[in-house]
């Protein structure tokens, strides 16, 4: 095959430039993406109950002084709050992007296939036979649940004679998180604990604290390098399982792997803000707008405009109706089901 | 005559069917070889048996003398292109992305292309006569188009082995020519051995060195086009009566027209 070995001709060298294009577009739009999440930061740190200028924000920061309240009210309320919402917006992004990948379904969420649910259940439980238990731990049992979860979904699903269709999936996913639901919501009325529950069910960012943030914020960043590292495989999945095999993906091993690090994502997030679907369905559909098909791209990109999405919801959700919160899952739902619409009336076939 | 292929005594069925018993066959180096038999013979069994879809519950196939199961999977990836009946890529995917995942199997931990890389892929892109098209969106092109664009991508893989299932279903008959002529160049210049199934007897016929017949999971006959396309074959294979001739391009037996062998009277 030596006439491949010949140097590149003027033709080749202009299609190899042309295709430097995506990753220069795709760098854009996450630095772009970044310098924006920044700015949101900014203006969500100086709005709310209490407004804050800029330039205490600052010196809140960089000259901290424990004896101005703004100064405590940034450090010890706000900023984690920011910084969780960031967290979660980008981990239900991923897993989102993860599950579309691998499962070639456009209509996956973490929410609609029962993670959320799943792990709600299991906060329900902690909540109800170990009261006060570490964090780590309910964030332990949060993976259990969104695994538990995706389990039943999956296995209900795959009883069908016809196969697992994207819709089909998603209205098992609808059963058994009803189910779910209403089985935390018994056992939350039972041993009296609705009142903290209520919190879950809703969602919202409020409660974050830093000692939550130093547990969650490693095991995001690991979890994101994982998802990094198999993005090209995932785009190799996206192709069709006989495609992947025949190019010598292991696909076992990929989808095990994106499998772990989607039901950890998953739990977590919801051990941070609550049951809040579609963040996971409308981030990676925007994303793959922005920078197409490679998973390379689409994994990193995800994760700033999840992050983005959820800062802005949970502003959103302080201030519209201060000094009352709206719960964040509702705001989010509010895009999300229209949505959700659109794509089902599509046959699932958006990927 | 070498071997690209050597599948020895295997069985392989989908949960507890079994589509196939026990078939052995070889596949020659550096020709095309189409598996033909009617609808459910276990050809596309076979195929996926191959491509390592499926696992044979019993027997080897060997690939270049090497039982493709103790193998790693990227090492027959260098080896052995495989494309699927099925294929279906995801919307917005442009012609040179597709190909360019067909260099995977040679891929470092997140490294991008090579220039080695990008020569197989410009060469596969030049081969299929899809240069002009490299930046557009597979979904805005047509059935015959996004067909090449499969095979490239097989062609970008590097291997020395392409194998299709049903490389023409659902073109138009100018555009299975087309992807069969397409074959039959990279069998001729670049020496690849090709193996395919095809629906289409004459064009299996016509553009094969070598046939393999199936019926019911079992071999029933192998061989050049002119032993594999008899009358008596046919009938045995497909219960039809036809009328053999010569092809006038390829000089290979093709047939004319065909009515069933059960069928008393034909009201024509």
């Amino acid at each position: 095959m030596s006439k491949f070995n010949s140097s590149l001709t003027d033709k080749e060298q202009v299609k190899a430039v042309k295709n430097t294009a995506k990753p220069v577009r795709g760098t854009v739009i996450i630095s772009g993406g970044i310098i924006f999440l920044l700015c949101a930061f900014a203006v969500s740190i100086s709005l709310g109950a209490a407004d804050i200028n800029l330039s205490t924000i600052w010196n809140a920061l960089f000259n901290f002084d424990g004896s101005v309240t703004q100064h405590q009210i940034i450090w010890e309320l706000r900023f984690p709050r920011i910084i969780g919402a960031a967290i979660v917006g980008a981990a239900f992004s991923v897993a989102g992007a993860l599950m579309q990948g691998m499962t070639r379904n456009p209509l996956a969420d973490s929410g609609l296939l029962g993670l959320n649910a799943g792990a709600v259940m299991m906060l329900a439980i902690s909540f109800s036979f170990f009261p006060g238990l570490p964090y780590v731990y309910v964030v332990l049992l949060s993976f259990f649940g969104a695994a538990l979860g995706a389990g039943i979904v999956y296995g209900i699903g795959s009883m069908s004679r016809n196969g697992l269709t994207p819709l089909r999936l998603v209205l098992a996913g609808a059963a058994v998180t009803a189910l779910l639901t209403a089985l935390s919501e018994g056992i939350a009325l039972y041993f009296n604990v609705g009142q903290d529950m209520a919190f879950w069910y809703a969602g919202g960012v409020s409660s974050t604290r830093w000692s939550h943030l130093a547990i969650i914020t490693p095991i995001v960043i690991i979890m994101l390098f994982i998802a990094m590292r198999i993005s090209k495989s995932i785009t190799i999945l996206s192709l069709g399982e006989e495609v992947a095999v025949s190019l010598g993906e292991r696909t076992v091993r990929t989808k095990l792997i994106s499998a772990g690090v989607i039901v950890v994502l998953a739990g977590l997030a919801v051990s941070v803000v609550g049951a809040v679907s579609f963040v996971g369905l409308i981030v990676p559909h925007l994303t793959r707008k922005l920078v197409g098909y490679d998973y390379r791209w689409i994994i990193p990109v995800s994760a700033v405009v999840g992050a983005i999405l959820v800062v802005v919801a949970d502003l959103f959700a302080r201030t519209l109706n201060a000094p009352f919160e709206i719960p964040i899952g509702a705001l989010i739902s509010l895009i999300g089901v229209p949505f959700f619409l659109y794509l089902a009336r599509k046959g699932g076939k958006a990927i | 005559m070498l071997n690209a292929l050597e599948i020895n005594n295997i069985a392989v069925g989908y949960h507890n069917r079994s589509v196939i018993n026990d078939l052995s066959v070889t596949i020659p180096k550096n020709k095309i070889t189409t598996i033909i038999g009617p609808n459910g013979c276990g050809k596309s069994t076979l195929i996926k048996t191959v491509s390592r879809i499926l696992k044979a519950e019993k027997g080897t196939i060997l690939l270049d003398g090497k039982a493709i199961n103790t193998l790693d999977t990227r090492e027959i990836a260098k080896q052995m292109a495989i494309l699927p009946q099925t294929a279906e890529s995801p919307g917005g995917l442009t012609v040179f992305e597709l190909v360019s995942y067909g260099r995977f199997p040679y891929r470092k931990a997140l490294g991008s292309l090579s220039k080695e890389d990008y020569n197989y892929i410009n060469w596969a892109i030049e081969v299929t006569g899809l240069a002009d098209f490299s930046d557009r969106e597979i979904s805005d092109m047509s059935g015959g188009q996004r067909q090449r664009v499969w095979i490239a991508m097989s062609l970008a893989q590097g291997t020395e082995t392409l194998v299709l299932d049903e490389p023409t279903t659902y073109l138009d008959l100018a555009h299975q020519l087309d992807i069969l002529l397409l074959l039959k160049k990279l069998n001729i210049e670049e020496h690849r051995t090709i193996i395919m199934v095809l629906h289409d007897l004459n064009h299996a016929s016509r553009f094969s060195d070598y046939m393999i017949a199936m019926k019911d999971g079992n071999l029933i006959t192998k061989g050049s086009p002119e032993e594999v396309m008899t009358h008596n074959n046919l009938r045995t294979l497909f219960n039809i009566e036809a009328d053999i001739q010569e092809c006038p391009y390829s000089g290979h037996p093709i047939f004319t027209s065909y009515h069933l062998s059960s069928q008393d009277k034909n009201y024509e």
